[in-house]
């Protein structure tokens, strides 16, 4: 399948190519002292994202779900200075002289958060021009950023922010190769560059891929890997080759640089996390002894349909497991999903992200993660809507290394909210503003507080409600 | 207990279907007639046979009725997907169980869906269980600008899922019409334009025909749509491309057309609404996919019906082989829009409708299929609660009266992984 085509699929969502990486957040802070934290790659290309101005703002007597499983009725939340001061019932204790907005009827969660997401790297419009999502000339690209792939004037951006309350997203490359290359976390605010939506101090991921994809685009041009065994020798290889490489570095005649084997290095000593895209159990666990043969951590599996066959070792590994709720049958390794995956998960005590890999379905993660949440709760099993809605915050930002800045309502967070106008969990229910770090990106009832990209200005609905 | 529960999973499946037809009272339920009415509370609905008798607050309930206690539940038509390839694709990626296209077929507009669509295909049995009970079934194309004939279909569990054959043929105008006629909109409408006039040719003097222009299948193909006895389905988004659809008729004025995505249609809506030409319009497409979807928004629907177009819902190119199940979600989020300053949205009874009565009056068949009066077939969903939420599950399914099986291949591997690890023996004989 050429470039064009897989493309073409993509957006057809006939054929989700999407990429997944494991973020092994919980060894990203002792990691800094490690090798690769000395090389220039670790600097290079910075965040120059700032945030915007910001009102003292008080939001009364709503509902609040703060991303870690708790719920407030009849709650409160004061945000200052671009963070969240404070968050609970009514008695919560709030300073007068900010800007009051009552809350009633109205419900409060952090910024949603999506770990799987092509926008700028498979932009809309989706032409043959802007694809940029897979560097599909090797299967081994550890060396390629998708940040370097991303347009800022993808649309996508603002849909995602104004009717999905996206806040912070991870950008990943594709799933035809093995390697896929780095991921880079984003704050869902318009900007000029790149840079200046780069999630400041976020960790990298990496994007690694297994089955169907690698195997088909490689293997219909008679290269290596042309099935799953020639996918995982030439993973193992891989890692072989960065295991010297790290030796290497460390020796009285360290090598040349090579980008590629930074990133895998990287992963070795834990600062970047494996976002590891996979469908089948077998597979999986294929994976993950494979990670133990090599010693790094799959942070995620991404898109795995069929983590509830193996969800009591998915719980006794950590590795969360990033999925749609009910996505199915697009190909051979997508036939047994079922509705139920993101329940089963819970209830085996396995960590539960519902990502979109979709430009359409990271407008409404609220509504996939509420439809996962429906069916399992239709098999007996109980969760809550606020444990539903980690799934689509705190859970996301543990696994991108994000957790400690956002992902949560939590005092000395960044203030990344969304206020909806019904229960996010309703299909009757949008974000009525949205702030990032404290400043109001989106209010609907303010046709100037809605981000319009450049590619739109001057066009036919230009500044629309979309 | 895990054998317990699955065993009796297993038999309820069995006892709770019924292979015919019965004389069944729903009673003290949310009725939805479907037609865009205002819901009946504690109404009853009787089906007989196939179809459905009576419906309202004051139905006699037949003495020899099945009842069926709805309290505190919803009763709709089955939802009815306006446009889909249900039955069409097993695997979407395994290209010998995807027969929604022909790309290395000489045939084009005689290509017959009906020959394909597969009612044990997971895909129907899926989407039942999740209310589904009809849908428009379309060819895509291959190589030609014409892809074939469509049929109406139901997602019963038995052996004949055509409803209606050859009930409409499809064609793409929009970009991709521009590649399937070789690069460009105007080889696009010339090809139109000479295959509909060669098949008019062949219908004169069949030894006149351009065989290879047109082949002899093809032309009569085309023929009940020349005269307008067949709806042609034509697919368009942009603004211009749409204006240029209304346009054919000059030239061929007994066209039935129906507008299908069009998502740019709010644009030129008083023009489609002054030409009658219905669309099955996409729900919630609002990204310049292309440049022949500039200006989509999520509002198109809801303008589209304030300008006076027939419109209904529809998922053409959106994982219209296994998700029709997406069709109440849609809805619902048109009935969000309402509450979103400057967004036009539909109300909930025209949401519905855009699911059920709609699309079965946009393909002619609103006398027989999609809302719940005397007469119609009996489609029937009862649910737990409002159908357009996304916390509501499907209690019940009748199609054409028939009782149905909610059980498929997701609900039997959900029971074996209930618990992922195995017990005496491996998860291979837990069923």
């Amino acid at each position: 399948m050429d470039l064009k085509n897989l493309l073409a699929v993509v957006a057809a969502g006939a054929l989700a190519t999407g990429c997944a990486a494991t973020a092994a957040e919980t060894e990203t802070a002792s990691a800094s002292a490690s090798s690769a934290s000395k090389s220039s790659a670790k600097t290079a290309f910075p965040s120059t994202y700032k945030s915007y101005s910001y009102d003292n703002t008080v939001i009364t007597g709503v509902t609040i779900f703060d991303g870690e499983g708790q719920r407030f009725d009849n709650g409160v939340i004061f945000m200052s200075a671009g963070k969240i001061v404070s968050v609970g019932g009514p008695e919560t204790v709030v300073p007068t002289d900010s800007r009051i907005i009552d809350g009633t009827g109205k419900y409060v969660t952090p910024g949603i958060i999506d770990i799987h997401s092509h926008l700028g790297d498979y932009p809309t419009p989706s032409v043959a021009a802007h694809s940029d999502g897979n560097e599909a000339t090797s299967p081994v690209t550890p060396e390629v950023w998708a940040e370097h792939s991303v347009w800022p004037q993808d649309p996508g951006f603002s849909r995602a922010l104004t009717n999905g309350g996206i806040t912070s997203l991870q950008i990943l490359p594709g799933s035809a190769n093995l390697f896929g290359g780095r991921a880079v976390t984003l704050k869902n605010v318009p900007a000029r560059t790149v840079q200046a939506m780069k999630f400041p101090g976020a960790p990298y991921g990496m994007k690694m891929a297994c089955g169907e994809n690698p195997k088909r685009v490689y293997g219909n041009r008679n290269r290596k890997p042309a099935t799953r065994m020639g996918s995982i020798s030439l993973t193992r290889q891989t890692w072989i080759n960065a295991q010297e490489y790290k030796k290497k570095r460390k020796g009285a005649k360290p090598p040349k640089r090579d980008i590629g084997m930074e990133t895998l290095v990287g992963v070795l000593d834990g600062d970047i996390l494996v976002h590891n895209h996979c469908y089948r159990a077998d597979e999986l666990n294929q994976i993950i002894d494979m990670s133990k043969e090599f010693g790094y951590k799959v942070t995620a599996f991404h898109h795995a349909v069929e983590s509830y066959k193996i969800a009591d070792i998915l719980a006794k590994e950590e590795i969360c497991s990033a999925i749609w709720a009910d996505w199915w049958g697009f190909k051979m390794e997508a036939y047994d999903a079922i509705p139920e995956n993101a329940a089963l998960l819970q209830q085996a005590g396995a960590c539960v992200i519902i990502h979109s890999d979709d430009e359409n379905q990271i407008q409404r993660l609220n509504q996939e993660a509420s439809k996962a949440l429906a069916d399992g709760r239709a098999m007996g099993i109980e969760i809550t809507d606020a444990q539903a809605i980690q799934w689509i915050t705190y859970n996301p930002a543990k696994a991108m290394g994000i957790s400690d800045q956002t992902g949560s309502l939590k005092p000395g967070k960044m203030a990344d909210v969304v206020l909806w106008n019904d229960n996010p969990l309703s299909v009757y229910a949008r974000p009525e503003k949205v702030w990032i770090d404290g400043a109001m990106l989106y209010d609907a009832n303010d046709p100037n507080r809605r981000p319009v990209s450049d590619f739109e200005l001057g066009q036919p609905g230009e500044g629309d409600v979309k | 207990m895990k054998h317990f529960a699955t065993i009796l999973v297993s038999s309820l499946a069995l006892m709770a279907a019924p292979a015919v037809a019965e004389t069944v009272a729903i009673t003290g339920g949310k009725v939805v007639v479907g037609d865009g009415s205002v819901p009946m509370d504690g109404a009853t609905v009787v089906i007989r046979d196939s179809r459905v008798v009576a419906v309202g607050t004051n139905v006699t309930v037949p003495a020899n009725a099945r009842r069926i206690d709805a309290s505190g539940k919803w009763v709709t038509p089955g939802i009815f997907a306006g446009f889909s390839r249900v039955g069409l694709v097993e695997v979407g990626a395994v290209s010998g169980t995807n027969d929604s296209s022909a790309t290395d077929s000489v045939f084009s507009a005689a290509l017959d869906v009906q020959y394909a669509v597969n009612p044990f295909a997971a895909p129907v049995a899926v989407n039942r269980a999740a209310g589904v009970t009809r849908a428009v079934v379309s060819p895509s194309t291959g190589k030609s600008i014409f892809g074939g004939y469509g049929a109406i279909v139901d997602l019963g569990a038995d052996n004949n899922p055509i409803t209606k054959a050859r009930a409409f043929q499809f064609v793409e105008l929009g970009e991709t019409g521009h590649r399937r006629a070789g690069g460009s909109r105007t080889a696009a409408h010339i090809l139109f334009r000479a295959m509909l006039e060669e098949a008019r040719t062949y219908s004169r003097n069949p030894a006149l025909l351009d065989s290879d222009m047109l082949k002899a299948s093809d032309a009569k193909a085309l023929l009940p749509v020349i005269s307008g006895k067949t709806r042609l389905l034509i697919h368009a988004n942009s603004a211009n491309d749409i204006l240029k659809v209304l346009g054919l008729r000059k030239d061929f004025p007994s066209l039935k057309l129906v507008l299908v995505g069009a998502n740019e249609g709010w644009r030129v809506a008083n023009d489609i609404a002054a030409a009658k030409v219905p669309v099955l319009a996409s729900a919630l497409s609002d990204l310049p996919y292309s440049f022949e979807d500039l200006s989509a928004t999520q509002s198109n629907i809801g303008r589209m019906k304030q300008a006076g177009v027939q419109v209904a819902i529809g998922m053409i190119n959106d994982r219209d082989a296994h998700q029709l199940r997406y069709s109440m979600q849609y809805a619902g989020n048109l009935v969000a829009l309402n509450k979103v300053p400057r967004a036009t949205g539909l109300s909930w009874d025209e949401a519905f409708a855009a699911i059920s009565s709609g699309p079965a009056e946009i393909m002619g068949m609103g006398a027989q299929l999609g809302s719940l009066k005397a007469g119609r077939q009996g489609d029937v969903v009862i649910w737990t609660g409002d159908p357009l939420e996304l916390s509501t599950q499907v209690e019940t399914v009748f199609i054409d009266g028939v009782e149905q099986s909610l059980s498929n291949r997701q609900e039997r591997l959900r029971e074996r992984y209930r618990n992922p690890t195995p017990g005496a023996l491996p998860k291979a004989y837990d069923r």
